[in-house]
């Protein structure tokens, strides 16, 4: 006897397509466009910090930089539908998620100048830092999830990952143990097609990211990332999937790296100038703004006050940001541990120097 | 002969070794197309093609397992793992299965791969991209932990890891990647490893380094030499097993010794040096062996890394303090 035991499909959602026109009706949490208008000033926020950040770089006033420029909509549509007390957990190219969940951009410039107390966020305070390692944190995420669903709470957590990430060990199984143990946490798989110059068709044979879900036993959908109202909706069903004690969650967000992976790489290497100036057609932030223009919640007038707000908030950040005294180096001791063990005094001297300790208040101001 | 850069000597051998040897493949993530992220593999794509240079997947654990599988299967696997913080997800394949591949089978398979990894900060990189593994490799019975310190060494050390018949974790100071270039010429001449190398002799204090140090230990043996203090540096290259016989016959000589590394202090591999010497050559000692290192701190982001790393006054500083020495 031979039968199939199992099948699976996977839904792919689109509204809003490459110009900007809707594809259909759009869910309810969409259908004002006067709400999107906020998600679109937010979008251009985020690219002009984005772009300010790559410039501070390149003048030698910040180190080596992820760029977000073209994942706009994915950061919006999850940033905008977490709640505050939620737990986000990220690689390091969700920093419009930061800015919407509080973290401010004085704090990612300190954090991109390699200056630890960037992640010493005043927002967004159980949010974790940055994680560099690749998928470290999907487990980390699963913990977080288990100890939010023993403590009988209502929140999610999500988890921020690439498409190179869904390689890694570290996240089959912490997939793996949220599906055993019908956690509350999202995997948010920003699919954005490339892990520095590893195309997403050598990173795996699979056919989609979503599937990986599959095996663990866990909804999955694919959505088109650059459209914030697929974003918004995929998001808010799988966050209420999560608070309503169902389960975890992976989206796969189809998108594309309009950028060079870091101000440190140069993607031209290894990629075609048509194949980015093909995605450049389907970017994020263009195809809101047709569809807000059309509808006519946006015009030329808005546009350009809303860049002028944008420049006028970054360039403060910036001012900010620079006019923060440098670290100390007796920082490197400071929070080591709760208490410094008194083995280590003699090293935190050694790092201080000769010198007497600057004055001034200890905790630097932050902005 | 060729002047080239540290990571230029990488891209020699390997290109030399692919082309000695049809049994080589290197392996890792973005080596292909993109040369490596360091360029260290620049090229080798187009000479080898994609089947013997090969762009994996994003995964640590599986390219140093795969090159295990590889290398009892014969195949001369070369792993680049691309930064050293995130080399540490393979320490558990090297500990319990490169390491042990040749023992467990009491000698019916081997594991000849070669792991390398960009290794030590200065070069203002993201958190994880600057850290010092090299003492949790070398507490790892069974295999070889190299870290050259010039082009020169770079060529001739990764030819004789590659070659070597048991694993080998080569360690690569990403900071003199580029900081200096040597005349390489390339002849397929691996120098020897498990040997330390006397790069400058004198009878006043041994200073004991490896990787990157060497370079700030070079420069405070130049300032010492100026204060007319004629300092013996030795570069330990091979860190697993090491050179002990060298380093005694040196300390026998000077009667001082100082060593300088990079990585945290407690349980470090300058406190390995450290301790044999005084356990071996006490009765040649005239002051307590110092050590020059991190600090038992996390490696900083960018804006303190050099305050974290020895600097070269450092290294004097202790030098000096071992040189004067009294009771
Ligand atoms: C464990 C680990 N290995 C390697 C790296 C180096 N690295 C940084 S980003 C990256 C590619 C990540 O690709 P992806 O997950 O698709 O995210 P994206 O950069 O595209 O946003 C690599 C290999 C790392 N940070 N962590």
């Amino acid at each position: 006897m031979e039968k199939a035991v199992a099948r699976f499909e996977i839904r792919y959602t689109q509204f809003l397509d490459e110009h900007g026109k809707a594809t259909g009706e759009f869910p309810d949490h969409s259908k004002n466009p006067d709400e999107l208008v906020d998600l679109y000033r937010w979008m251009v926020l985020m690219r002009t910090y984005d772009a300010k950040a790559i410039a501070l770089q390149r003048t030698g006033q910040l180190g080596t930089y992820a760029p977000i420029l073209g994942q706009e909509a994915i950061e919006a549509g999850v940033g905008s539908t977490m709640h505050s007390d939620d737990v986000f957990l990220m690689t390091y190219r969700e920093q419009g998620v930061q800015l919407m969940r509080g973290v401010t951009m004085t704090e990612l410039f300190l954090y991109w100048s390699g200056d630890e107390r960037g992640s010493d966020y005043q927002g967004p305070r159980r949010d974790f830092p940055i994680c560099i390692t690749i998928a470290a944190h999907c487990t980390h995420a699963a913990g977080a999830a288990y100890a939010i669903k023993l403590k009988g709470e209502k929140r999610a957590v999500v988890c921020a990952l690439g498409d190179g990430a869904t390689s890694k060990g570290d996240f089959y199984e912490g997939m793996n143990a949220a599906g055993a143990w019908k956690l509350p946490v999202i995997f948010l798989v920003t699919n954005n097609q490339w892990a520095i110059s590893v195309p997403r068709s050598v990173q795996s044979a699979a056919e989609t990211l979503a599937q990986k879900a599959i095996a663990a036993g866990i909804p999955n959908e694919q959505v088109d990332g650059n459209d914030i109202v697929a974003v918004r909706d995929a998001m808010k069903r799988a966050l209420e999937r999560a608070r309503s004690g169902e389960g975890p969650s992976l989206i796969e967000a189809l998108s594309y790296r309009l950028s060079d992976h870091t101000t440190a790489d140069d993607a031209s290497r290894y990629r075609s100038a048509d194949e980015v100036a093909e995605a450049w057609k389907r970017e994020p932030v263009l195809r809101l703004r047709n569809y807000l223009s059309a509808a006519g919640a946006w015009d030329r007038a808005r546009e350009e006050a809303l860049v002028r707000e944008c420049n006028e908030q970054v360039q403060a950040a910036v001012q900010a940001y620079l006019d923060t005294p440098p670290p100390r180096p007796a920082d490197m001791f400071e929070h080591l541990y709760e208490t410094l063990p008194p083995a280590l005094e003699s090293q935190r001297l050694e790092a201080l120097g000769p010198e007497p300790e600057p004055a001034g208040d200890k905790d630097t101001a932050v902005v | 002969m060729a002047e080239i850069t540290l990571v230029e000597a990488i891209n020699l051998a390997l290109s030399h070794e692919l082309q000695r040897d049809e049994s080589v493949v290197v392996l890792g993530q973005d080596v292909g197309r993109d040369g490596g992220v360091f360029r260290s593999t620049l090229g080798l794509v187009d000479k080898f093609g994609p089947e013997r240079v090969i762009d994996t997947p994003l995964a640590e654990g599986m390219i140093a397992g795969m090159a295990i599988g590889m290398a009892v299967e014969g195949i001369r696997a070369v792993a680049e793992i691309q930064f050293s913080g995130f080399a540490y997800t393979c320490i558990d394949q090297i500990l319990n299965h490169a390491g042990r591949m040749r023992y467990r089978t009491r000698g019916r398979m081997s594991c000849p791969m070669v792991l390398r990894t960009p290794c030590g900060g200065g070069i203002h990189a993201p958190e994880h991209h600057s850290e010092s593994p090299e003492a949790m490799f070398a507490h790892t019975p069974g295999i070889r932990v190299v870290y050259p310190s010039s082009p020169k060494s770079a060529y001739g050390l990764l030819l004789a890891a590659i070659r070597d018949p048991d694993p080998v974790v080569f360690l690569e100071p990403t900071r003199l990647y580029r900081l200096f270039k040597e005349d390489v010429t390339d002849d397929g001449a691996a120098l020897p490893l498990d040997t330390c190398f006397t790069l400058r002799e004198g009878t006043d204090v041994t200073l004991v380094t490896w990787g990157g140090m060497v370079h700030e230990t070079l420069q405070a043996a130049d300032t010492l030499a100026e204060e007319g203090y004629a300092a013996e540096v030795l570069d330990v290259a091979t860190l697993k097993p090491y050179d002990l016989e060298t380093i005694l016959a040196s300390v026998q000589r000077t009667g001082r010794c100082v060593v300088v590394s990079e990585a945290p202090k407690t349980a470090g591999f300058a406190s390995e040096i450290a301790a044999a010497v005084g356990e071996h050559g006490l009765l040649y000692l005239m002051a307590p062996v110092g050590r020059v290192t991190g600090y038992d701190s996390v490696m900083p982001l960018a804006r303190l890394e050099k305050q974290y790393m020895p600097s070269a006054e450092r290294i004097a500083d202790a030098a000096r303090l071992a040189i004067g020495w009294s009771g």
